[in-house]
Formats: C-alpha cells, sequence, structure tokens
C-alpha cells in the first residue's frame, strides 16, 4: 500500500545553521543570449531558468546584455541607490526613537527600483510595492516630502490617512502604495490595457514581492496581461523572505517565478537583481517589447532582504543572522561601485565624499520635515479633514459626524484650558 | 489557575485542542516556525510538528479555501488571518461556500473551520491594520461570529469555535492582547495579571457560544458592547457617573438576544457601542433588536456610539476611536432623555 505525505518546505538554514544557498545556481556573468525583443514568449523560456548577469566577479560589464550605459549615468544611479539606503537608515533610526510608527527598508534591494524608474520613460505608470522607494527617489520626490507622509504631518501627501511608506505621486506618475499585498498587480495591467486602448506610447510596470506572487492577484495579472497583450513589466522582487516565510513557500522550491510567465505564454526573464546593468538592460528589453506591442514581460530579480521586514519584526528569531554575508550575489551598490572604480570612473575618496554628502542632505531634509509637525509635536493637521476624500462630495452623514467631532473637540480643548492653573497663563 | 495574557490564553485553547483532538490542525501565514506575528501560535509546531501546525502561502482565498477542503475530509481546521483587514482576498470563499455548504447539500457536506483573526484599531496601524469588519460577516447566513473581551473567554469560546460543527470567524481585538484598555492612550499600560479575567485554568474548558455576560450589573441603563470597547465602557461609565449594566456580547451570530433584552427591558435605556463604523455596523442589528423586544420598556432612544464612518486615519487615531467621552456623553444624553 502506498501513503501520501505531506512536504512541508523547510528554509536552507534556520537560527544557529550554517547559511546556506547552493539551492541558487547562478551562471557566470554574460552567459544569457539576449533575445530580439520580439521573440516569441515560447522561444525564449531558458530566460527564465538562467539568469541574466552582466556585472562580473572583477566588477566589469560583460556580455549581450551590457547596456553599455555612460559613466556619468552609472553616478548617478550610485548616488540613487546610495541615498535610497541612507534615507532607509535615517527612517528607521527615527522609529526607534519614536518619532514615526513605522517603517521598511529596501536595503540590500536597490538596485531593483533604482534602475529600473531609471530604465523607464517618465511618462510610464508605475505600482509599486512598498519596498520599492528608490522610483520615487529616481522620479525625483523631494525627501522631505516622503519624511512628512512617514511624519502624517501637515504636509502628508496623504493628509496623515496612511501609515509610514504608504506613498504615492501623481504628478510623478506612480501609484498608491496598499497595504494589501499584490492587489497593485492586476491594476497595473488594467493600466496598460487603457493605454492600448487609447493607442498611448506609455507603458506600465508594477512590483510585488515573490511571498506575495501567492496572492489570486498575481493570477489575474497574469491572465489579463496575456489575454489582451498588454504592454506592462511585470516584476516579481524575490528576496527570499516574506517575513519569516523564505521563497519555497511561495512555490519557489521547483521552478523559477520568472518559468510562470511561459505557462501564461507571457515571457519569463529572471535577472541578477544586484546587479544594477542586468537589472536595466532586462527593464529597457521589456519596456522596448511592450512599446511594440510585444505585449507584457514577467521579471524576477533575485536578490536579497538584508534587513528586518519592518521595524516590528526581528528576522534573527527566523533565519541566520549571518546569511546577508553569506548571500552570493553581494551587495548591489558595493558592485556598481567596484565597477566604476575598475572603469577608472569612481574613487573610494569620491565615494566616501558622496556618502557624506548624502548623509548631510537626509540630515537637512528631516531638519525640514519636522518643521511641518510630528505624530506628537505641532503643526498638526486638523483631525475632522479625516471627513473629507471618502466621497467626492461629502454626504449628509459624514456632515452631521463631522460636526459631532468638531463639537468633540471643542469641549477638549475648553477642559484642558480651563485644567490651566492660575497664574500660569 | 495560571495568569496569562490574552496572547497566551489563545495559545492554550490551541495547545489544548491539538492536545486532546488528532483532527485540529493550525495554519496561516508564518504561524508555523515563526509563531505568528503576534505569538498566538508559539511553540505549537515545536510540540505538535508540522504537518498539524503549518506555514502557509501567501493567499488567504488559499488558506479558507484549503481549509474547507480538510474541514470536509474530516480535519478540524483553524485558520490563522493575519489581519481582519486581510481577510477580504478570502470573502467568496467565506460568504459562498463555507458558508452555505452544509445548506446546500442539505447536510450532507459541511466544514467546520475556525478563523482567527487579530481585529481593532489603536496600534497605530492605519487603515489595512485595524479594521473591525465583524459586521461584514454577520450579516452573512451560516457562519457564527464571536469576539472575547478577556483572556478567559477567549480560550474558552476559541475552544467552542474548534469543537463546533459550524464554521466560526473569531475575532481577537488586538489592542487588549497584552492588557485592557480602557480608552487612554496616554496612561501607562496595564497587564491582564491586574484583571480578574487573567486567571485562566491551564486545562479544557468551554465557553458556551451564543451567551452573552453581564460584567458589571446597574440599574439605570445597559450598554451592549464587545472587544475592546467593553473596557472602554467601563471606563465611560466612571466617567458619566451612572450605574450602567455592562454586557458583554461576546457572540454576534448567534446572538444571546434573552440576555441583552432582559437587561434592557429592567434599565429601559440603551446605549450600544462598537469600535466598528456606524452605518450598517452590528449596532443596527442589536438596536433592531432592542426596538423589536424592548419598545415598551425604552424612556429614551437607543444611542450608538461607533467610529466615524471613514477608513480608519493613521494620524488621527484617537479621534476616531469612540473613547469613554463619547460613550459617557451618549450615557448622559439617555439619562436626560425624558
Ligand atoms: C493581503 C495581505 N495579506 C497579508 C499581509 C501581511 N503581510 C505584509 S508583508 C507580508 C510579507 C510579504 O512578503 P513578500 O511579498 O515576499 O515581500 P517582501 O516583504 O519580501 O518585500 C505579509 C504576509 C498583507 N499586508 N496583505
Ligand atoms: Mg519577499
Amino acid at each position: 500500500m502506498t501513503q501520501s505525505r505531506l512536504h512541508v518546505p523547510h528554509p536552507p538554514a534556520r537560527p544557529g545553521e550554517k547559511p546556506d544557498f547552493s539551492y541558487l545556481e547562478i551562471p557566470p556573468a554574460g552567459r544569457e543570449p539576449r533575445p530580439d525583443t520580439l521573440a516569441p514568449a515560447l522561444e525564449i523560456e531558458r530566460l527564465g531558468t538562467g539568469m541574466v548577469r552582466v556585472l562580473d566577479e572583477q566588477g566589469h560589464a560583460v556580455g549581450a546584455w551590457n547596456p553599455h550605459l555612460e559613466p556619468e549615468d552609472l553616478q548617478v544611479a550610485l548616488r540613487h541607490m546610495l541615498l535610497t539606503r541612507h534615507f532607509d537608515e535615517r527612517m528607521q533610526r527615527m522609529q526607534r526613537q519614536g518619532r514615526i510608527s513605522f517603517y521598511m527598508k529596501s536595503t540590500g534591494e536597490e538596485a531593483v527600483a533604482v534602475a529600473q524608474a531609471m530604465a523607464l520613460e517618465p511618462g510610464d505608470m508605475l505600482f509599486p510595492s512598498y519596498r520599492t522607494q528608490g522610483l520615487f527617489i529616481v522620479r525625483g520626490k523631494s525627501l522631505v516630502d516622503l519624511m512628512c507622509q512617514c511624519l502624517s504631518n501637515t504636509r502628508d501627501m496623504c493628509r496623515g490617512r496612511q501609515m509610514p511608506i504608504m506613498y504615492h505621486w501623481a504628478e510623478g506618475n506612480i501609484f498608491s502604495i496598499s497595504g494589501n499585498l499584490a492587489t497593485q498587480f492586476p491594476q497595473a495591467v488594467g493600466w496598460a490595457m487603457a493605454a492600448a486602448i487609447k493607442g498611448e506610447d506609455r507603458i506600465a510596470a508594477t512590483w510585488i514581492g515573490e511571498g506575495s506572487s501567492a496572492e489570486a492577484d498575481f493570477h489575474h495579472a497574469m491572465t489579463f496581461a496575456a489575454v489582451y497583450q498588454a504592454p506592462v513589466i511585470l516584476n516579481v522582487v524575490n528576496n527570499q523572505w516574506a517575513i519569516s516565510s523564505f521563497q519555497g513557500f511561495a512555490g519557489g522550491e521547483r521552478r523559477t517565478f520568472a518559468q510562470r510567465g511561459p505557462g501564461y505564454g507571457i515571457p519569463g526573464v529572471r535577472v541578477d537583481g544586484n546587479d544594477f546593468l542586468a537589472v536595466y538592460a532586462v527593464t529597457r528589453w521589456a519596456a522596448e517589447r511592450a512599446r511594440a506591442s510585444g505585449g507584457p514581460t514577467l521579471i524576477e530579480h533575485v536578490t536579497y532582504r538584508a534587513a528586518a521586514h519592518s521595524t516590528s519584526d526581528d528576522p534573527s528569531r527566523y533565519r541566520p543572522k549571518e546569511e546577508w554575508q553569506a548571500w552570493p550575489l553581494g551587495d548591489p551598490i558595493t558592485r556598481l561601485k567596484n565597477h566604476l572604480i575598475a572603469l577608472g570612473e569612481w574613487s573610494e575618496e569620491r565615494h566616501a565624499a558622496l556618502e557624506k554628502e548624502l548623509e548631510a542632505h537626509v540630515t537637512a531634509c528631516w531638519k525640514e520635515a519636522v518643521t511641518y509637525g510630528t505624530l506628537t509635536e505641532g503643526p498638526t493637521l486638523d483631525p475632522v479633514s479625516m471627513f473629507e476624500d471618502v466621497f467626492h462630495d461629502m454626504p449628509p452623514h459624514l456632515k452631521r459626524q463631522r460636526e459631532e467631532l468638531r463639537r468633540l473637540l471643542a469641549a477638549q480643548h475648553a477642559a484642558a484650558a480651563a485644567q490651566v492653573p492660575d497664574g500660569e497663563g | 489557575m495560571a495568569q496569562m495574557n490574552m496572547v497566551q490564553a489563545i495559545n492554550s485553547a490551541l495547545d489544548v485542542m491539538l492536545g486532546r483532538d488528532p483532527r485540529v490542525v493550525v495554519f496561516g501565514e508564518d504561524v508555523g516556525y515563526f509563531g505568528g506575528v503576534f505569538r498566538c501560535t508559539d511553540g505549537l509546531q515545536r510540540k505538535y510538528g508540522e504537518h498539524r501546525v503549518l506555514d502557509t502561502p501567501i493567499a488567504e482565498g488559499g488558506i479558507v479555501a484549503a481549509a474547507i477542503g480538510m474541514g470536509v475530509n474530516g480535519l478540524r481546521p483553524v485558520a490563522e488571518i493575519q489581519f481582519a483587514d486581510y481577510i477580504y482576498p478570502a470573502f467568496d470563499q467565506i460568504v459562498s461556500e463555507l458558508a452555505r455548504l452544509r445548506y446546500r447539500t442539505a447536510g450532507d457536506y459541511s466544514a467546520p473551520v475556525t478563523i482567527r483573526t487579530p481585529c481593532g484599531g489603536g496600534i497605530r496601524g492605519g487603515q489595512t491594520h485595524s479594521q473591525s469588519p465583524e459586521g461584514v460577516f454577520t450579516h452573512v447566513c451560516g457562519i457564527k461570529v464571536v469576539m472575547p473581551s478577556n483572556p478567559y473567554d477567549a480560550k474558552g469560546l476559541l475552544i467552542s469555535s474548534i469543537e463546533d460543527e459550524d464554521p466560526v470567524v473569531f475575532f481577537e481585538p488586538k489592542r487588549i492582547y497584552n492588557g485592557p484598555f480602557d480608552g487612554d492612550p496616554h496612561k501607562p499600560a496595564v497587564p491582564w495579571s491586574t484583571h480578574p479575567k487573567g486567571e485562566v485554568p491551564e486545562g479544557h474548558y468551554a465557553i458556551p457560544i451564543g451567551k452573552a455576560e453581564i460584567v458589571r450589573p446597574g440599574k439605570d441603563v445597559t450598554i451592549l458592547t464587545y472587544g475592546t470597547m467593553v473596557h472602554v465602557a467601563e471606563a465611560a461609565v466612571q466617567l458619566a457617573g451612572v450605574d450602567a449594566e455592562i454586557v458583554d456580547v461576546r457572540t454576534m451570530v448567534p446572538l444571546d438576544v434573552d440576555t441583552l433584552c432582559t437587561s434592557v427591558c429592567k434599565t429601559g435605556r440603551c446605549v450600544i457601542a462598537h469600535e466598528a463604523t456606524r452605518f450598517s455596523g452590528f449596532g443596527a442589528e442589536l438596536s433592531a433588536t432592542v426596538q423589536e423586544e424592548c419598545f415598551w420598556h425604552l424612556e429614551a432612544p437607543i444611542q450608538r456610539v461607533t467610529g466615524w464612518d471613514t477608513p480608519y486615519p493613521h494620524a488621527f487615531e484617537w479621534d476616531y476611536f469612540p473613547g469613554p467621552a463619547r460613550i459617557a456623553a451618549a450615557l448622559r444624553g439617555v439619562m436626560e432623555a425624558r
């Protein structure tokens, strides 16, 4: 008699064990051929099993995918990635000091958002996840604005209604970040369908974590994108972890995430997510394809979530502390820096100077941001503004509730004023 | 008896049921190895093995659908949805499937699934970590809906939910996981060890589903409430200086109409308090029930104190939360009405 037995995926290492990334097959840089941008999806299936890599161990750019960027562009990229990292560091510290309620860092995966935002056109519409703050930085949203959102202060773009990091930027063509995972994935497809209906040359791009790719919304996005050949780039950021669950719990044990593409008739490309040049090149390829009516592309970015999931998380409870040091694809910032140095276009001195400059910039931005208020210190938003924007025109029941809150707040202020002892006023 | 906070009480209920009944399986996102983001399943995978306590993919629809399948195949699944705000991808599976399976098969199929999920605000979670969607589920025929207000009830009601033949959505007010909360965020946190309901037996016991509890007897007015708001109501009673009877509803479906309405008929006045939004909230059902059952005893219009009809705003959490001052104002209002 045979008996079935439930398979429960296990990460290669838990706390106290030696980090082990042997499950990752990493081809040498430059190995993957670069197909024509309009190649049929099923003829390029191997792009989903290999890994597009451009930067080799010596920091040289090699192979057909080398995007041949100018050194000035690479320096800008390095600046964006470093600024993202310093911004993250500062906001994490501010959360620890109780100045903001929550934060999520993108440490170790900065190349994904930065390279992709640089590879797309400013008119392309971005549907971000919560770990793609680099998109805002590349598109030029000021750090002060991002900080004000995290502070829920008087300059907060969300007017105090959202937790930190749930940014949006209409003028910058960046959609609103949702707390509900994966919802943006099929929405981006709809946006791209509209662009095609209207006959525009703008495309959409969207991001989810590998863990979130288990949600049904992933399937909705893939199906609609394939059926309508929507001009959209669908990115799965495989940073190996989804809070405490490793990527095997999202179905990554036997197939890559990119390999799901061909199942839907969509090309799937797996890329070294810590290789700025590779991410940039693959994104350009997918964008060209989408703009030329070649339809959607699924890109899997292989990277590593170097930081905790969020400020509420303690990863030492579920993964080895040294995993990040053992991560075979390295640090995206160090790798681009070494490439620039190898090109003779950068130096340790310039790098140190840039870090100092960016740190000072972040400090100055923070100093300005807090002048618009913090969660605990004024100036503060008017609480009755919470009733606005529920609907376009405020219905009567909300007007009544707003009046009730007004009266309550007035009574509270009167009571507080009455408590100030005489002689102190 | 042991001292337990609500997390430990829930953990203990799961522990007891996993130990007693080999059909019980516990699963959800980060529930297994890690023990849950709120630690409710801490240590259970180590104790019962990874075939009884499992991590799942991030797919709430999949979690509930799999629970239904397991339930149909003889298990007693206890699924965790990490936050009530993330239960919506599972809505179709709960409403169209889980709730109606027994009915549409004339009793030939059913799935005794328990869905545990943390709800409520007060933790600076903004609109996606603060919702109280119990009213959405009380409107669905075929599922029971429970929300405890303390560790003792949490354990007893969770055990009853798991033992129940029908599906149960079990809401855990996360603000009171670690201690009772009276609605004043500026006061130092109070642990459950200071509260009589923090005394929890280690072993098996059940609190029946469908039974409300009078947590404070009084004669002037009845407060119908549940979850975190039970404690807020107690503070409001002090503030208003009225002799109110507080009824902890505990189970929304099926509703203990007897206990609720006996109290209102006795006091002649009724204030209803919940954290969820007002319009079509569960308070509307309570109000209608009281009107139907107690009309000739009422001396004042029934009043509802609820969250405003907006999403839960991050910056204005305490202007949104229906705190003691608002409940006290309603209490004074019904006392003055003539
Ligand atoms: C619908 C939904 N379910 C659950 C959650 C809780 N949650 C927030 S982030 C997260 C893990 C996501 O992991 P992944 O998609 O890999 O992204 P990463 O955090 O690694 O960037 C979970 C389970 C949520 N926000 N929304
Ligand atoms: Mg991840």
